[in-house]
């Protein structure tokens, strides 16, 4: 009874993995070895297990290689890949300066006041994320507060031209993603031992360099966190290069989207996705690694 | 005067009115808001003293080794370690170390890096480093430990480190925070002896907070007793013990019986006291008025239970017995006079056998002789 229990604990979340996340991959992926064709759904050859053994190893002969190779022959998918890599490293980058001296405030606030902290933190998940990034091209625009904040002070003359420019996708990423940084660094934070600080002062450190060689080394943890939490989502993003970015930016996510609803063609589609994949499981791995040395230290 | 105890001590720096203290406190008050957290705090530590700060929770016993360290500034006083002032010297360029009540051990560096980390800081030779964290480590016994992280050593073994890494700077004080509260008893007991044969042996001055009596009294040269941000009294665990200077101290460190009543008459080194139980009669070096309030302080084990009333000269009040409780080595009994109140007595077994048997509520004679106790007002 406790043994069955127990297994049924494990087997939920396993089942649940497979059916939404392991199944509808294996579809993917099998759709990247398939050719497109002009019919409902739009590639072939599509499996029938009607048709028996004999059928279905029939089928499989006919799945194909191509896509892939189609990939490394058109330059636009690796420098689509290169750049969405890219653009996610430097907004990983830019979210990391903003969010580590934001949640080093926040842990060193009083005790009384950082919920409310933690809640400002959360407040924009309350409105949809397609608003929030809609609202920032209202921001951004030749007419828009930004510009006309900016010429009222005097700063400009012209407007600047921030929307459809890389810039505009990456102050898109780095607002949407900053919680994700925030949190797991003020996690980190948080629970230090302020008399670890005090400790290294009493052997010889000044502030600056207590923070450097204690509070920094321990907040590791919180900063791999918070960076893959942000880099993994940032280099397959669709909806802040496509509402935020110009002709000029190049994401997967956007040339994803192309293919597989302007041009219909799901099988290089899948093969743009499982690449992806391939690509995202090196930060993923890390990740997790760091998560299971961080549990295995206790802290 | 007799001396107190039974332990002759050669080292009393404090009774040298010429002798440079190593540590001069002078009227430090520190505020945090409304709260007076150490309030106009005077005291000099001796060096090579090892020095106890004893107190409750808040007594302030900790802020003032705070404020010794660095971490917090006083509102007003000075704090002058040999010969220098400390005001405005900030706790990285302090010649003394703390180690703290948490440790406060580098969870990302190994033993031997926390021992080295004073160290590397003060730019010492990578050879002399070594050098200097080997012997640190075989000065707790922790050599074979030195590859290990804080987190996979025992508590005791933590201290340790704590200790090795706050000596290592050869400070001219060490202060210690509570050093022995995270451990078990056993432990706690064969540390205590530990530390005082360290500071002893390295010559060091240490001044240690604590909430434990028990531990202030095995291992402190002195004891200031603090309660409300003020010291109540500073002296040898022996003068604390038998010459508590009020009945706060005397009843902080052991247990007390409190015979109240007014002077009758006070003369010649002898005040009686006349209380609701009978008169008692104290040595008492100051000559009183009588009419006054006082009470005669007297530790149990000073008090003597007998059948039988006690000879001429001694002080004698009857009661009854209201608990008893045999120990093994000591009984302690519990005896309630007439007026109610209840005096602890504790009478050690030296024979195997008794010559008088005591069951409860038997008519009994406290006996204890004028120099007993002391008188404390009330």
């Amino acid at each position: 009874m406790g043994a069955a229990r127990k297994w049924l604990v494990i087997a939920v979340p396993y089942l649940w993995l497979l059916v939404f996340f392991l199944v509808p991959f294996f579809i993917v992926f099998k759709i990247s070895f398939s050719t497109t064709a002009l019919s409902i759904p739009p590639y072939t050859p599509v499996f029938e297990f009607t048709e028996g053994v004999a059928g279905l190893v029939d089928k499989a002969r006919q799945l194909t290689l191509d896509n892939y190779l189609w990939l490394t022959q058109d330059p636009l998918y690796l420098r689509s890949y290169l750049s969405s890599v890219w653009i996610a490293f430097v907004s990983t980058l830019l979210t990391l300066l903003i969010g580590y001296p934001l949640a080093y405030g926040m842990a060193r606030a009083s005790r009384s006041l950082r919920p409310l902290l933690v809640m400002l933190v959360i407040l924009p998940f309350w409105t949809s994320f397609l608003i929030r990034v809609y609202a920032w091209i209202g921001i951004l625009r030749r007419e828009g507060l930004l510009n006309q904040l900016l010429t009222w002070l005097g700063v400009i003359d012209a407007p600047l031209t921030i929307i459809n420019t890389n810039t505009a996708v990456y102050i898109g990423i780095v607002y949407s993603y900053l919680p994700f940084m925030v949190l797991p660094l003020y996690a980190a934070l948080e629970r230090m031992d302020e008399s670890l600080i005090e400790a290294a002062q009493d052997l010889g450190c000044t502030r600056l360099q207590a923070f450097w060689k204690i509070t920094f080394p321990l907040s590791l943890p919180g900063v791999v966190a918070g960076s893959m939490l942000v880099f993994i989502p940032a280099v397959g993003e669709f909806v802040i290069p496509d509402l935020l970015g110009g002709s000029e930016t190049l994401m997967i996510g956007k040339t994803l989207w192309v293919e597989f609803f302007s041009n219909r063609d799901w099988p290089v589609a899948s093969a743009v996705a499982s690449i992806l994949l391939l690509i995202l499981v090196v930060p993923i791995v890390l990740f997790q690694h760091q998560q299971s040395r961080q549990s295995e230290d206790g802290r | 005067m007799k001396s107190l105890g039974n332990i002759r001590r050669s080292f009393s720096p404090w009774s040298d009115p010429d002798a440079r203290p190593m540590i001069a406190i002078r009227n430090v008050t520190k505020r945090f808001g409304e709260f007076t957290a150490v309030d106009d705090l005077s005291v000099d530590i001796h060096a090579r003293e090892f020095f106890a700060l004893l107190g409750a929770s808040g007594c302030g016993k900790s802020t003032l080794l705070r404020m010794l360290a660095g971490f917090e500034a006083p509102n007003s006083g000075t704090i002058v370690l040999d010969g220098v002032d400390l005001a405005g010297i900030p706790p990285h360029r302090r010649p003394l170390n703390m180690m703290f009540q948490s440790y406060a051990l580098f969870p990302h560096m190994s033993v031997a890096d926390n021992v080295a980390f004073g160290l590397k800081q003060e730019k010492m030779a990578k050879g002399a480093i070594a050098e200097r964290v080997g012997q640190m480590l075989k000065l707790v016994k922790l050599d074979r430990f030195a590859g290990r992280k804080p987190h996979q050593l025992s508590g005791g073994q933590r201290q340790r480190v704590a200790l090795a890494r706050a000596l290592a700077k050869q400070p001219k004080v060490l202060l210690l925070d509570e050093p022995l509260g995270a451990l078990d008893k056993k432990l706690r007991e064969e540390t205590q002896f530990e530390l005082t044969d360290l500071q002893y042996d390295l010559g060091l001055t240490f001044v240690v907070v604590t909430h434990d009596q028990e531990e202030a009294m095995t291992m402190a040269d002195r004891i200031a007793v603090m309660d409300a941000g003020r010291i109540c009294q500073v002296a040898t665990p022996a003068e604390v013990y038998e010459a508590p200077n009020s009945k706060f101290v005397a009843d902080f460190i052991g247990s007390i019986n409190l015979f109240d009543g007014e002077v009758a008459s006070s003369q010649a080194n002898r005040t009686v006291i006349a209380g609701p139980d009978g008169s008692v009669v104290a040595e008492d070096p100051i000559e009183r008025s009588p009419g006054t309030s006082l009470c005669f302080a007297v530790r149990p084990e000073k008090i003597a239970v007998s059948h039988e009333p006690p000879a001429e000269g001694t002080n004698g009040i009857a009661g009854e017995v209201w608990d008893l409780a045999y120990l093994g080595d000591m009984t302690i009994f519990h005896v309630k006079l007439a007026s109610g109140t209840v005096i602890k007595a504790s009478m050690v077994n030296a024979a195997r056998s008794s010559r008088e048997v005591f069951t409860y509520h038997d008519r009994v004679w406290l006996s204890f002789s004028p120099d007993a106790g002391v008188v404390l007002e009330r």
